[in-house]
């Protein structure tokens, strides 16, 4: 099978508000996979979703083939053992060392010897350089650490798709380029196939295969990096260049100033 | 008068959605698929941070309530000359109210709240949704040993409680006011029964650490991810549990001890 | 191991509220030490049982030796018949032996005081299921202040 993930005409909203409306994307075998959006749009959200932890409202999404809306609870906690998510904050269990975060997930699914899951726990921290910090507490970590920390947890079982919520969101630019070279080596030496979702246009661009752009529910551009810079949509540009007004408005929707202080003066 | 029957009618119905949420907690932690094996390591920390590290001010202020019920019973009793009752009277106090109602609020501000808390913040730093990515319940691995903890922990600190009241009121009573120490002792044991009194004050004691419990991990988890939702939602804890324990202790009361 | 403190604390916390425990039974509800022991059942009859209570104790000479099991009306002549139950140690009464239903203090309990009779020859001595002949009903004080206030109008 080529495709991981497929989604089709996916519906989501949350209360009244609108956030996506009959998106379609494929996150093929192997590679990485970016999608990008200004802040907002509910990118966090369509991770969620391929993680089954929302219902779409209609559409489908696919995960080798199956229906992750149509799962049952346990046929859902099998899929996501082969799948896993870095969460923006990385999210480790405050009450553990890091080393007991990354065996967290061998010890609740993988039945082995502790001496194996020893083993296995430095490996992956030596992958992402934190052999070091085994016995620290996540609280003595800084924000890059933690969230790298939180990259060996999320690949301890050795997934098939791994999710980056923000990855690079607050981090300063060291951390930022080893995070940026990490999901590229991991990637690669582990044959994983990654979803990044992000903001930082110039991280993601050198290592995305493929990109996906979203902005007002809809998916706006989509290509190679090469192929997004080269695309004539207007909106895509501003996103890329970081414009403050254009298409997507510098206003949040609102009335006409004018208009909001008369009202005032009335009140 | 229509807007206020709706916004009734809505207040009643965010009611019952609580209720029905909590409900679906508690039999996604106990009811659905218990592991006591696999769990009880997990049970045994919790018992370490609601029970054990509960224990000092459960002490603390049992020994104080013993010691001002043998104090104000003393000053009253003596009038009447039945002073010798003072046993009973601090005992049958403690036992059938003053331990499992007292031990529940304190339970409730100092570990219930703490409970909350700390789901909430696991909620609020996407912990519980990492779990859930994990394939791990988080119902199952947070949820179930918390409950079970304060479920277990609870009844032994009310027994603890009146069981240190009443030494306290003997230290009060005998050591200080010159109560028989004697009477003391056998007026109460010949007054306070096993069945009617310590038992039904146990059962007491375990349906408020169900009901204490289950409201703080249903705040936690069902709390508003944010400052002020934790803050919100571990005040409610406390207000609701406290509510709780005080008008079930009433029913409970009447159906034990009442006519 | 961090893990190892804990279990050990749990454990001391769980020793604790057994300790609590048996203070409560042992001590306080005096629980196991009496009523534990086996018991033979005497029965006796009386007019008024006043406030007399299943559990409450009877004693000789301020000595507990049993409890009330149960307080009925006799179906026949509808007269209160109380249900003794005396530990088996005490089994040597003779049926001359008497019980009248006491008040201990001025607001107390009431109890059973039982009063052992004299034995001589042809005296057998109570056994299961046996009526105590002679009892004295309880005190009733509307009765007692009756009688005073009669036998001050006789004078």
């Amino acid at each position: 099978m080529d495709n991981l993930v497929e989604i089709d005409n996916l519906s989501f909203s949350r209360g009244e508000r609108k956030i996506y409306d009959g998106i379609s994307l494929t996150i093929p075998k192997g590679k990485i996979i970016a999608v990008m959006g200004p802040s907002g749009i509910g990118k966090t959200t369509l991770l969620k979703l391929i993680g089954g932890q929302l219902r779409p409202d209609s559409g489908d999404i696919r995960f080798k083939g199956q229906s992750i809306p149509s799962m049952s609870r346990s046929a859902l906690f099998t899929a996501r053992r082969e799948m896993s998510m870095l969460f923006q904050s990385g999210a480790l269990f405050t009450d553990m060392s890091v080393f007991d975060n990354v065996a967290f997930p061998l010890r609740e699914h993988a039945h082995l010897p502790e001496s194996l899951i020893r083993t296995i726990v430095l490996l992956k921290l030596q992958a992402v350089g934190l052999r070091g910090a085994a016995n620290l507490m996540p609280a003595e970590l800084s924000g890059g650490m933690a969230r790298r920390a939180a990259l060996a947890r999320s690949i301890a079982l050795d997934p098939e798709l791994i999710m980056y919520d923000e990855p690079f969101a607050g981090q300063d630019p060291i951390s930022m380029g080893v995070l940026v070279k990490l999901i590229k080596e991991l990637n690669d030496a582990l044959n994983l196939t990654s979803i990044v979702v992000t903001h930082d246009v110039t991280e993601v661009l050198t290592i995305a295969d493929y990109i996906y752009i979203l902005a007002e529910q809809k998916i706006i551009g989509e290509g190679t990096a090469d192929e997004i810079k080269q695309s004539q949509s207007a909106l895509v540009q501003q996103f890329l260049q970081g414009k403050a007004d254009g298409p997507v408005p510098f206003h949040f929707k609102a009335n006409e100033l004018k208009e909001d202080l008369m009202e005032k003066h009335v009140g | 008068m229509v807007s206020w029957l709706a916004d009734v009618g809505a207040g009643t119905l965010n009611k019952l959605r609580a209720i029905g949420r909590a409900t679906q907690i508690l039999w996604g932690a106990v009811v659905a698929k218990p592991q006591p094996i696999k769990h009880f390591p997990l049970v045994i920390k919790q018992m370490h941070v609601v029970g054990v590290k509960s224990l000092s001010i459960i002490v603390v202020s049992g020994l104080f309530i013993g010691m001002v019920m043998a104090l104000q019973g003393y000053t009253i009793l003596v009038d009447y000359g039945a002073e010798g009752s003072l046993g009973p009277m601090v005992a049958l106090s403690l036992l059938r109210e003053l331990g499992p109602v007292v031990t529940a609020l304190l339970f409730a501000g100092r570990a219930g709240s703490a409970l909350t808390a700390e789901i909430g913040l696991m909620k609020a730093t996407e912990q519980l949704s990492s779990l859930e990515m994990m394939a791990v319940d988080p119902l199952r691995r947070i949820i179930a040993p918390r409950l079970w903890a304060g479920l277990i922990s609870m009844p032994m600190l009310a027994i603890i409680f009146s069981a240190v009241g009443i030494i306290g009121g003997h230290l009060v009573g005998v050591d200080w006011l010159g109560v028989d120490a004697g009477s003391y002792w056998s007026i109460m044991q010949a007054t306070v029964e096993w069945e009617e009194d310590v038992v039904n004050g146990v059962i007491k004691s375990i349906v408020f650490a169900f009901v204490v419990t289950w409201i703080s991990v249903f705040k936690g988890y069902d709390a508003v991810p944010t400052s002020e939702g934790i803050s919100k939602a571990t005040t409610e804890t406390v207000v609701y549990s406290s509510l709780a324990v005080l008008g079930l202790d009433f029913v409970l009361t009447a159906l034990m001890f009442g006519i | 191991m961090a893990s190892r403190k804990i279990e050990l604390m749990v454990g001391l916390f769980v020793v604790i509220a057994f300790a609590a425990t048996m203070m409560l039974a042992m001590k306080v509800a005096n629980q196991g030490m009496s009523g534990n022991g086996d018991t033979y059942q005497l029965l006796a009859k009386f007019d008024n049982i006043g406030g007399l209570k299943p559990r409450s104790a009877v004693k000789v000479g301020g000595v507990t030796i049993g409890r009330v099991e149960k307080i009925f009306l006799d179906p026949d002549d509808y007269t209160p018949v109380v249900e003794l139950a005396i530990f088996k140690e005490y089994n040597e009464f003779p049926e001359t032996s008497s019980v009248s239903i006491l008040t201990s203090g001025l607001l107390g309990e009431q109890y059973i005081g039982f009063q052992p009779g004299f034995t001589f020859d042809g005296i057998e001595m109570l056994k299961e299921g046996d009526y105590i002949e002679d009892t004295k009903s309880a005190l009733v004080l509307e009765d007692l202040i009756g009688q005073f206030l009669f036998s001050r109008d006789n004078d």
